[in-house]
């Protein structure tokens, strides 16, 4: 008999070869990374998923999953999909950006997929700033919140508020679409919701988005204790977690418990 | 189920306009995507494709831009069907980030474009000014075939020949037209390539494929992003490497009386024409000047045209942009001692009375 192998429980769907990850210690991605590949197990879907990544911290998951990637340009994962999706429906495409990749460079393409309500689902996880350029300010950047670009702190006054992602997808979108906002800090109800995304691409119905909120200790500069309570207590003053827009006819799953 | 019906049957003569032999074209060489934004002149490609769209099952979506046309277009492909755009100008200015994408992963896209004016918004009507951005475009190193069109027949005929190019080498293929190509009307012999014993490459997917990844077969993992510069300077130099092994095979050109030439004429697209026509005639004069037409913008047919320049003859450029043609001819043609001359009308046609005037200067020496 072999010696105990002690390894992390891991989502049969990720590929083993490329763990440990190379996100940063403390980065919420693995946890976004491991709800999705846990909706993958349980949807059972390993073998029809098609996962984009997207520039910026998330290309480092391009050999994440035993499941057919893409990583693309920044911003560009949502036309890549939504290329692929059209050309190919059987497929279940999943988009995977940040919020500079889907709520500044690549807008154009979120709100004309959502607008043509595309059967895809998109992940985009929200760290308030850009992450693998070094932590500059992002559409999502909380007022005050200092950055590279903004050392003294995001004056709205000069550069607005934050973006209200999920909100506005929600508002130019029909019934059929899914919007969800998550959070790593409530990973059991973060992959419901993306689960629930899937769900509702799989069934045709329409335009799927979820974004999770995530954690950057490296740029933010925060130990554990203030990275918890940044996403926790600073950044859902400005991001509402929860479902924001659910197709009538997207059941509750069975046992799965809203709020993890 | 039934074999779809194909779009062109046996072969027939038509007079229509260059965009929509475009779309004709597309359709027999088995496209089956257009992603497409609206630009002048490249328009009328979408509006044929889209009408013939539901008769043969093609798929099309206007898109927001053309970086989204561009890059749906290369998710179309990834899928595993024969994708294409079109555009022009400014649009081919934003195509060269799909497009570099493109050449950075071998994706066998096609895109056609129509040249218009420039710089910037320019005209909309025509030029010759989108061969730098076209053969050379994006950052990297011009990894791509750039065919050049002169009539109707060779929208078509090339047209079908980007898609078997690009699926045959893996590399992003562009058919160089312009607005009077594209909307100018003239007879052409629509066909269906396979009873001319075109081949049609086939068309794989490059995810989806059957099986679950990492169980019954390795996950595809593409990716266009590396670590490290030696990680990638290999990359680049294995598609480099790649890129010098074909292009002899896709290389090509036309010439047409330079042996005892003193003047070479050296023309591509609609200016070819012009061109043509003064040289034959000039030849029955029996004035020594003959002309040389690169089909292939990228690869360039410099091995061919340095066996022309070697003879001792002087070469005139004619192009309707201000030394863009000039500046592959020059590499092509870079430590020998030969003359190249322009005649560089950008974004304007050139008349076949200063091309003659120009050439019979030239063969006089001056």
């Amino acid at each position: 008999m072999k010696g105990v192998q002690i390894q992390p429980a891991m989502p049969r769907s990720w590929r083993p070869e490329t763990k440990p990850h190379k996100f940063c210690p403390g980065c919420g991605h693995g946890i976004v990374l491991k709800a999705l590949g846990e909706a993958i197990d349980e949807l059972e879907i390993q073998d029809r998923v098609v996962f984009g990544c997207d520039i910026g911290c998330s290309l480092l998951a391009w050999d994440f999953f035993n499941v057919d990637t893409v990583q693309t340009h920044h911003g560009r994962t949502t036309p890549v999909m939504v290329g692929m999706k059209r050309a190919n429906p059987e497929l279940i495409v999943v988009a995977y950006m940040g919020d500079g990749g889907g709520y500044a460079i690549g807008t154009q393409h979120l709100v004309n997929a959502a607008t043509r309500n595309d059967r895809i689902t998109v992940i985009l996880v929200n760290n308030t700033q850009y992450g693998m350029t070094g932590g500059q300010m992002a559409p999502t950047t909380l007022p005050g919140q200092k950055t590279e670009t903004t050392p003294f702190g995001r004056d709205p006054e000069l550069t607005g508020y934050p973006i209200q992602g999920p909100e506005m997808v929600a508002s130019i979108t029909r019934d059929g679409a899914y919007v969800a906002r998550g959070t790593v800090a409530k990973p059991r109800q973060l992959k419901g919701f993306i689960k629930r995304a899937l769900q509702n691409q799989m069934a045709g119905r329409g335009f799927s988005f979820v974004e999770a909120l995530s954690t950057c200790p490296t740029n933010w500069r925060t130990n554990a204790e203030d990275t918890w309570k940044f996403i926790e207590k600073e950044m859902t003053k400005y991001f509402k977690v929860g479902e924001v827009k659910v197709p009538p006819e997207l059941a509750r799953g069975k046992g799965e418990r809203e709020d993890g | 189920m039934p074999a779809k019906p194909k779009p062109v049957e046996g072969e027939k003569k038509v007079f229509m306009t260059g965009n929509e032999v475009v779309a004709w074209a597309a359709a027999a060489a088995g496209a089956e995507c257009m992603y497409g934004y609206p630009i002048t002149p490249q328009n009328e490609i979408m509006h044929y494709w889209t009408r013939l769209a539901p008769k043969f099952g093609l798929i099309f979506l206007q898109t927001e831009d053309e970086l989204a046309a561009g890059f749906t277009m290369l998710g179309g492909v990834l899928a595993g069907r024969k994708s294409f755009t079109a555009t022009a100008g400014p649009g081919n200015t934003l195509m060269q980030e799909p497009l570099s994408m493109a050449e950075m992963m071998r994706l066998p896209a096609v895109v056609v474009i129509q040249q218009r004016g420039g710089p910037s918004t320019g005209q909309v009507v025509y030029s010759q000014q989108e061969v730098t951005l076209t053969s050379l475009g994006g950052n990297g190193e011009g990894l791509r075939v750039v065919y050049s069109t002169s009539s109707h027949q060779d929208l078509y005929d090339y047209t079908i020949k980007a898609f078997n190019t690009a699926w045959r080498y893996r590399f992003p293929t562009f058919v160089l037209g312009d607005g009077y190509q594209g909307k100018m009307r003239e007879p052409v012999v629509m066909y269906d390539p396979e009873l001319r014993g075109v081949e049609l490459v086939p068309a794989e997917p490059y995810v989806g494929r059957p099986g679950t990844p990492g169980v019954d077969r390795p996950p595809a993992h593409l990716r266009n992003a590396y670590s490290i510069e030696e990680e990638l300077y290999e990359a680049v130099m294995e598609l480099v490497r790649e890129y010098e092994k074909v292009a002899p095979e896709i290389v090509e050109h036309e010439a047409f009386g330079v042996d005892g030439a003193r003047v070479v004429a050296v023309a591509h697209g609609v200016v070819f024409r012009a061109v043509k026509g003064v040289v034959r005639e000039l030849r029955q004069q029996g004035v020594p000047v003959g002309y040389f037409r690169p089909i292939t913008l990228r690869p360039f047919p410099a091995d061919a045209l340095r066996r022309v320049a070697a003879t001792g003859v002087r070469l005139l450029v004619v192009e309707s942009a201000y030394g863009q043609l000039a500046r592959l001819v020059k590499e092509a043609l870079s430590g020998l001692p030969a003359e190249v001359h322009g005649l560089y009308k950008p974004g304007v046609l050139v008349g076949q009375g200063e091309i003659a005037t120009r050439i019979k200067t030239l063969v006089q020496g001056g």
